[in-house]
């Protein structure tokens, strides 16, 4: 089956009635967070994120995290209908604490980087992407 | 989905001891989300890759939570540290219990 | 109603008219194979622009650097299983494509003449329609769907060994009436929109059309790895797309205005470098 253009307009209604329920929505999110942090308090540093200021297309999106530190960096999407996207753990021998992969964004949102030092600490950083729905090829 | 699923992997055949090296890698797979319905508007159950590793002689590299958020045909970019001659193993774990692996060799020259 | 259309059109190409120019940038690929991307349009459409340009220089920044590397083009993963289709023996008489054609690469050159005149058919025959007459005749194999996956992977592996080489569809001949018809219909206005291929990808390229960046329709990428569905397209199919966008009945896959359009619109890219498998939006 396609993702339809009629399909991708009920998706992104479905996304529009999650931000119509902040609490919920908020909730999934707080709760994805805790569980990565243990509550702990995240502040900002030794985090990037690379993301296109407008995404060509909402279903493959190019974004890169890095650190110089970083024992564990966790991607979100903050206004997808399920906000994990992934997470990535750097083993001995990663050479750097780099990654890119390709995401799907259900509309224009912020994504968030939040990684984890090898102090415990947490650090953040955030980037909005614009989601174009396009004429013909969107 | 474990018909028709297929690793990519780009890493340097040589490198130099301790050197850092990009490896790219990609697997073709739909990533069904699970958000989607069928035109009968029933749900399309999840079927995903969920976790990746690499590892080089058995020694951790990456290892990956992917969620339905990462796009049909999964792309992952990163860098490593070859210490010496040996190989990388790609491992792609699928929900329905499928496991695709891949190996390269890379000399230390 | 034609005012009406004017109407329609320039609600379209909304406001601001807002003229995004092709970006200005070369495709090397690999670091290695310099494409050609822009170049002077051929005679016979000289009257309605001066410079053909591939639909690559339409696409956003990620996008174009998505196709500037093998390894980063997801269209080259499907590429790789239609070398193994390839090499698989099917069928009543035993053979594979490589029994009679070698390795794939032995077919670099054949992308960019098609579609093309088969002088014992009596017909122009479009790559998939040469693939098909393969499976069946020489094969004894089963006829893929015209836009299928085995059929859109395999004309992507046609494409991906021409790399480089320029477009180059005959256009007179045996051809020629062919050829009529697919400008013919280029230029026919289809639909509720009453669009025809040429008040967009003629008049309007570079303007934006909503969000999307208009381009001149060129073909010469096809297959296209599409990031809106995720998998290889076939003109054909993107021709369908554009029809239906004007609110009209469209043609099939594989139909005879569809071959003609294709050989038409092919023609209009005659000197650019084939690019297949391209990523687009």
């Amino acid at each position: 089956m396609e993702l339809t253009r009629r399909k991708a307009i009920l998706l992104g209604a479905g996304a529009f009635l999650a931000a119509g329920l902040p609490f919920r929505a908020s909730a999934a999110l707080e709760d994805k967070i805790a569980e990565f942090t243990g509550g702990a308090e995240v502040g900002s540093g030794d985090i990037k994120l690379i993301a296109p200021e407008i995404a060509e297309n909402g279903n493959t999106v190019p974004i890169e995290v890095s650190s110089e530190t970083a024992d564990e960096i966790m991607v979100l999407a903050l206004g997808n209908p399920t906000p994990s996207v992934a997470t990535f753990k750097f083993g001995k021998l990663a050479a750097s604490r780099t990654a890119s992969t390709r995401i799907r964004l259900a509309g224009t949102q912020d994504v968030m980087a939040i990684a984890k030092l090898p102090d415990g600490s947490f650090v953040q950083a955030t980037s909005t992407v614009k989601v174009t729905i396009g004429g013909c090829g969107g | 989905m474990a018909s028709g699923v297929k690793p990519r992997v780009k890493v340097p055949k040589t490198a130099a001891a301790g050197e850092a090296i990009t490896i790219k890698t990609l697997i073709s797979h739909r990533m069904e989300s699970g958000q989607r319905k069928d035109d009968e508007g029933n749900i399309i159950p999840r079927s995903i890759i969920n976790r990746f590793t690499c590892e080089f002689n058995g020694e951790n590299v990456v290892d990956v939570v992917l969620e339905p958020a990462i796009s049909t045909n999964p792309y992952l970019e990163f860098e490593a540290l070859v210490p010496e001659t040996g190989e990388f193993k790609f491992t792609w774990y699928d929900d329905d219990g499928s496991v695709y692996e891949e190996t390269k060799e890379i000399t230390v020259g | 109603m034609m005012r009406l259309t004017g109407a329609l059109l320039a609600v379209l190409l909304t406001a601001p008219m807002a003229s995004a120019d092709p970006v200005d940038d070369t495709l090397i690929l690999n670091g290695e194979t310099e494409m050609v991307t822009r170049t002077a349009a051929p005679d016979h459409v000289s009257d309605a622009m001066d410079e053909v340009l591939s639909g690559w220089h339409f696409r956003g920044t990620e996008t174009r650097a998505m196709q500037e590397d093998d390894f980063d083009n997801p269209g080259m993963i499907f590429v790789e299983k239609a070398e193994d289709t390839w090499n698989a023996v099917e069928g009543s008489e035993d053979k594979s494509c490589a029994s009679c054609h070698g390795a794939s690469d032995q077919m670099a050159g054949v992308r960019p003449t098609y579609p093309k005149w088969n002088e014992e058919a009596g017909e122009v025959r479009t790559l998939e329609m040469q693939v098909n007459d393969c499976r069946k005749n020489r094969m004894g194999a089963e006829e893929w769907k015209y836009t299928g996956a085995d059929m859109v992977n395999m004309t992507a592996l046609l494409a991906s060994v021409s790399r480089g080489l320029p477009m180059d569809v005959a256009i007179d001949g045996p051809a020629q009436s062919t050829w009529e018809q697919g400008k013919e219909l280029y230029y026919t206005r289809f639909g509720q929109l009453e669009l025809s291929c040429a008040n967009c990808h003629e008049d309007n390229y570079g303007n934006m059309i909503r969000a999307d960046h208009l381009s001149q329709g060129q073909i010469n990428g096809f297959p296209v790895y599409r990031l809106k569905n995720t998998k290889l397209n076939a003109a054909h199919d993107r021709f369908k797309g554009c029809i239906r966008d004007t609110r009209a009945e469209t043609f099939k896959p594989g139909s005879e205005e569809f071959i003609a359009l294709e050989l038409y619109v092919a023609s209009r890219g005659n000197g650019l470098s084939v690019e297949g498998p391209a990523v687009r939006n």
